[in-house]
């Protein structure tokens, strides 16, 4: 399943970089792009752990930019 | 100042406050003495007020195990000129930090906002006709299909769908980038995002909001930042080996030096270390640290891709990824379907050559009648070549004889329009034509009365297209057909196209096109196809970049190719490779631009001849000038004409 996110505060582009390549290497998650201009995160994950997995991009990225929220 | 937003405005003040502070604590000295322990609290003072964010961060992100990241960096090399008693220092560096901070935050928000603007095409309002006739305002997502919409002169078409009463003329420009107006009367289709200039059109919806063009090609700008560039990638993989190594590169530099200083005896020293102490090269060390940061090399690339493709859907030209955007800067080969791309794909008769004793008007009326009951395009342009009104009743005895023509009674005399195979079913003498196209013989009552003459034109834009083409850097350009090869050669010539292959079915185009991938001088060349979209999709997907025309309405086009031009404009296909070049050519100047200037200042910066104010020049300067560079990327206007 791949779906959209909007991000909020996410103000540099290294970030963005660092969190996508994060967001890879997390179990189940076949694809995902981080894209700063845009402010926009894509997921495509297994369906059928995505609410699982969502939760634990949520971490990732906290941890990588803390300021920059998920708007789930 | 008005269009800062209330974070970046906070941070204003504090780089004016802090700047202020500074001044105030540099000019001190000269106004009365101050004491020395002082100046750690006062420098402290506007160093807090700018940077305590940054230290802030640092240790939290630390403490998440973001080692090299650039609030740590910052943080460290400051701390570190602190300790070295190189207050002012600090203080400046932080501040001009900050103030990079802020442009780029500015720049970006700034494109962001100018492209979200480019697609403010969204009408967020309807006007949907009730049962009993009155209006209601609701929003385009409430509408269902095969409800009736009003859309008032001045205002956008809200969805998809087609006219029931009224005649306009539309302003397609926020679509196409097309000045001229499209005309649309009962029984048009009509597409949302258009602007309604002049009549008042009743609209029934033909398709749900979440289908209709507009939201279509929003969604498809909107998304186009997924499909990332090798360049893009390029330079977050440098930049995530880049940091380290030059934090390494900085704790080496310290280190080495000092550790000889304090083991080696005086005379036992190279030459480099003699006069130095260990706070001068912890100061080049933090020189390092300050130049490590990699936003600056991260944030202009996208930027300038963003850019690029915010101004190519300026000029109606829709790219779905920053990559295409670069597979069509390296496009050596072009490839074009005829009909309908390269041809207005319609027929219009072109030549008449009557008989001796037949007039052109007698010969051509004589064909229209006979045609008249007949749907087919050479029928119709028969018609239309006419032009005067056909009188049914004059034609009787209609006979379509499949795969040769027609033969029909006008006005009680036998008449056949046809091919050549017609002719010699009926055993008359026919003459033929060199010029190329279709052509229809006619007879009248069994006597060879002459032919017609019908061909598919070329686009009159498509005549000046080969030559910006090759101006935009395009090595060889190809045209692929189900045509007749005389009417491909025909076209070619006119165009100056270099190579023409006829006579091809759908599934011989792949295959040529399959082997003019093969024969591609080196691979980084890149081989685009442009076609309607229509029945090309599979060669629209075969090829590097595949380009679609005339999609404006046409979902399969916009669903099969990478780069789509709404209009069917082939000269649009140039532009399009220029705006892709300019783009390229700014993301590498900004490349090869950041990536010198870093290297000459470490370089610099380890013999001891740059200082910090240079390292932070490295850093943000350079972010300030790849930024505004990559602002150009927007600016499409010299390609608009």
């Amino acid at each position: 399943m791949k779906k959209r996110f909007k991000l909020t505060d996410l103000d540099c582009a290294n970030c963005a970089a660092k969190m996508e390549e994060a967001i890879k290497k997390i179990d189940g998650v076949h694809d995902a792009t981080v894209s700063f201009m845009a402010q926009k995160m894509t997921v495509d994950a297994d369906d059928a752990r995505f609410d699982d997995i969502m939760k634990e991009i949520v971490a990732v990225c906290k941890k990588v930019e803390s300021d920059c929220i998920i708007n789930l | 100042m008005n269009n800062l937003t209330r974070k970046q405005r906070k941070m204003l003040y504090r780089i004016l406050l802090a700047a202020a502070l500074l001044i105030a604590v540099k000019l001190l000295p000269h106004l009365f003495p101050v004491p020395v322990w002082m100046a750690v609290p006062l420098y402290l003072a506007p160093y807090l007020i700018i940077g305590w964010d940054v230290l802030w961060k640092a240790v939290r992100n630390i403490l998440n195990g973001q080692v090299f990241d650039e609030n740590f960096l910052m943080a460290l090399a400051t701390v570190g000129a602190f300790a070295t008693g190189e207050y002012a220092e600090a203080v400046f560096v932080m501040l001009f930090y900050q103030t990079g901070e802020l442009f780029q935050d500015y720049a970006v928000g700034k494109s962001r906002q100018s492209i979200a603007a480019l697609m403010d095409i969204r009408p967020d309002t309807a006007n949907l006709e009730l049962e009993d006739g009155s209006l209601e305002e609701v929003d385009p997502e409430d509408v269902e299909v095969g409800a009736v919409v009003v859309v008032r002169p001045g205002e956008r078409v809200p969805l998809d769908g087609e006219v029931l009463e009224g005649a306009s003329a539309l302003d397609t420009a926020a679509l196409t980038g097309e000045s001229v107006p499209r005309d649309v009367g009962v029984g048009d289709a009509v597409i949302s995002g258009c602007v309604n200039q002049s009549g008042l059109l009743r609209v029934k919806v033909t398709k749900p909001c979440e289908e209709s063009t507009v939201s279509k090609i929003l969604d498809l700008v909107e998304n186009a930042g997924e499909k990332k560039a090798a360049s893009e990638n390029f330079i977050t993989r440098f930049a995530r080996y880049y940091t380290p190594c030059v934090v390494i590169a900085a704790t080496a530099l310290f280190l080495l030096p000092t550790i000889a200083l304090a083991l080696l005896p005086a005379s036992a020293q190279p030459a480099f270390l003699a006069g130095t102490d260990w706070t001068g090269w912890l100061h080049r060390a933090l020189i390092f640290l300050v130049i490590s940061c990699p936003c600056a090399l991260v944030i202009s690339v996208p930027l300038s891709f963003f850019g690029g493709i915010g101004g190519a859907s300026k000029c109606g030209i829709l790219v779905k990824g920053s990559n295409y955007l670069e597979t069509l800067a390296r496009t050596e080969t072009v490839v074009f379907d005829k009909t309908g791309t390269l041809t207005q794909g319609s027929f219009t008769v072109t030549a008449l050559h009557p008989a001796k004793g037949v007039t052109e008007d007698a010969l051509l009326e004589a064909a229209a009648l006979a045609e008249s009951w007949s749907s087919h395009p050479i029928s119709v342009s028969l018609r239309k070549a006419w032009g005067k009104d056909l009188d049914p009743s004059r034609v009787t005895d209609v006979e379509e004889i499949a795969g040769h023509g027609v033969a029909a009674k006008v006005d009680g005399k036998a008449v056949s329009a046809g091919n050549s195979r017609l002719m010699e079913k009926e055993g008359v003498q026919w003459e033929s034509c060199d010029l190329p196209g279709t052509i229809v013989h006619v007879t009248v009552e069994g006597r060879y009365a002459g032919h017609i003459l019908i061909s598919d034109l070329p686009k009159p834009e498509a005549k000046t297209l080969v030559e910006g083409l090759k101006a935009a850097g395009v090595k060889k350009t190809v045209m692929l057909t189900g045509d007749t090869e005389a009417a491909a050669k025909a076209v070619a010539q006119e165009l100056g196209i270099d190579e023409v292959h006829s006579q091809l079915l759908p599934a011989d185009k792949v295959e040529r096109v399959e082997g003019l991938l093969a024969r591609k001088s080196s691979p980084s060349a890149s081989l685009a196809f442009v076609g309607d979209g229509i029945n090309d999709a599979p060669v629209l997907t075969r090829a590097d970049v595949g380009i679609a025309m005339g999609a404006l309405g046409s979902d399969a086009a916009i669903e099969a190719a990478d780069v789509v031009l709404m209009d069917d404009n082939p000269a649009k296909i140039a532009t399009a490779m220029r705006i892709s070049r300019k783009t390229l050519r700014i993301v590498k100047q900004n490349i090869w631009f950041a990536l010198g200037v870093k290297g000459a200042v470490l370089l610099l910066g380890a013999f001891g001849v740059a200082t910090m104010w240079e390292a932070v020049f490295a850093d943000v300067g350079v972010a300030f000038i790849a930024i505004l560079n990559a602002m150009r990327c927007l600016h499409v206007e010299e390609f608009k004409k």
